[in-house]
């Protein structure tokens, strides 16, 4: 391994320690998108019926869209405060490629993200009496979207980091990216329910999630630099 | 091969002046073969052995379906040009076109759904082909609305030209969505390697009515291009020698 390279996993490496130590140290943030989480996913069996029967039917894709919500809430922060306090300068001006910096960055927000929602989904899937086995393919495909979905959703970030209340324009750039996650994420749990083989969905996620960590890099990097530009 | 062609395509005002020429003969083109394609499909083509008179308005649904993948394709290679050889030109393009794409996917929904009441006894299912075309939409109102939360003129060309190639995701899905998933929406009745499935009466109005739908894209973008550049270029002289010729009339 080269000189360089080493550097660069090194800054990765740092700027993923960074970002974690900053995240938990205001657990209140951090923990927010989980909170909206419960609350969306509680309101469903308000806003339409506590029917069991029911419910069991619409657990799957409640909880996916719950977690869409919540990834989507968690985005307009993702490169916000590094514009807001000048450190994303210094990372358009570090050495590193940028792509690997992003890619950090993603990580560790899918780090504090993600794997919170996977970690709730089994809680809120038994509130909402998810048949058993269909336990396994809500975990699996959560674990292959929400990095997906932080990948996708990081260009609209990106794009919009220094636009005032962006937030709206967020959703609307992320959204068409996030469907077919949802479509592939719903799917699974659908067809475990029925008892049917889900591997067929997963392999879909997968293959869209190598193609995110290959491409979405570079297109968040260079949204950086061209919004960083004007 | 003698390359000037390509850079003087990327001179707005060399644009502006052939455009100009073209534009009369291009909307009589596009009104003659829309008259004739429209008025042939409606009113001469024989019923369907099936769907009776309901299947007439195929004549505006594929070609405005047609068109909304098409202008997206288009406003793609445009951002691509925008990135790597930062033609002026191509962004305006690109500009121009997101409106009129989004109307055409628009249409092409509307269409569909009239169409789908009689024929599907429903006027909207979530059926493959129907949902991508929806993200489709949303994928133009994103780039329209990027575009105006960005001030600066540059940075929002190169910003919306990422989002319009990261989009081109969607089209493939669009293209084979009805293939992969079986779903209610039919499958390709034209293709360019086989004999079309449609009686040749159905099958040439429909060619004409694209051709025309086509056309009639060239005139509208042409006269918003045309536009665009007069606003993006006003501090040209010879914006300024056409506005006074324009003042004087």
């Amino acid at each position: 391994m080269s000189a360089a390279s080493l550097e660069g996993s090194k800054a990765f490496v740092e700027l993923v320690k960074r970002d974690l130590v900053l995240a938990f140290r205001t657990p209140g943030q951090t923990l927010n998108p989980v909170a909206f989480y419960l609350m969306v996913a509680s309101l469903f069996p308000l806003g339409i019926a506590p029917e069991k029967e029911l419910l069991s039917q619409l657990a799957g894709g409640i909880v996916w869209i719950g977690a869409l919500l919540a990834v989507l809430l968690s985005l307009d922060s993702l490169f916000r405060s590094d514009q807001d306090d000048g450190s994303l300068d210094q990372l358009l001006l570090s050495p590193h490629p940028l792509p690997l910096l992003v890619l950090a960055k993603i990580s560790a927000h899918w780090l504090t993200t993600g794997v919170a929602l996977i970690v709730m989904a089994p809680l809120l899937a038994l509130m909402l009496h998810l048949p058993t086995q269909a336990f396994p393919a809500l975990m699996l495909s959560l674990l292959l979207g929400t990095p997906l979905m932080s990948l996708a959703g990081g260009i609209g970030a990106a794009l919009t980091v220094r636009v005032q209340r962006g937030g709206i324009l967020l959703t609307l750039l992320s959204l068409p990216l996030y469907i077919p996650v949802l479509i592939f994420g719903t799917g699974a749990v659908q067809t475990a329910v029925e008892g049917m083989s889900y591997s067929g969905h997963l392999l879909w996620m997968a293959a869209l999630l190598m193609l995110g960590l290959c491409l979405a890099p570079l297109a968040i990097a260079a949204s950086l630099r061209i919004v960083a530009d004007g | 091969m003698n390359w000037t062609f390509f850079h003087k395509l990327g001179s707005p005002k060399w644009f502006y002046e052939i455009s100009g020429k073209w534009l009369p003969w291009l909307a009589i083109l596009a009104a003659l073969l829309m008259a004739s394609g429209l008025i042939w499909g409606l009113m001469f083509t024989p019923p369907d052995y099936l769907q009776g008179n309901s299947y007439r308005i195929i004549f505006l649904h594929v070609p405005t379906a047609f068109l909304a993948q098409a202008i997206y394709v288009m406003m793609a290679c445009a951002g691509v040009v925008t990135l790597v050889w930062k033609m002026k030109l191509a962004d305006m393009a690109l500009k121009c076109c997101a409106p009129i794409g989004a109307s055409f996917c628009l249409l092409a929904l509307v269409t569909g759904a009239i169409w789908g009441k009689p024929t599907w006894g429903t006027w909207w299912v979530w059926d493959a082909r129907l949902t991508s075309m929806l993200i489709l939409l949303f994928l133009y109102m994103g780039v329209i609305a990027l575009r105006g939360a960005i001030r600066n003129t540059n940075t929002a060309a190169k910003a919306c030209a990422i989002l319009t190639l990261v989009g081109v995701i969607n089209i493939p899905i669009i293209k084979f969505s009805v293939q992969w998933w079986n779903t209610l929406h039919q499958g390709a009745t034209l293709k360019l390697t086989e004999k079309p499935s449609m009686a040749p009466e159905m099958l040439w109005p429909l060619l004409i009515s694209i051709a025309a739908f086509y056309l009639f894209f060239t005139v509208v973008l042409i006269l918003r291009l045309r536009t665009e550049i007069l606003d993006r270029e006003r501090r040209t002289k010879w914006v300024h020698k056409i506005v006074a010729a324009g003042a004087g009339n």
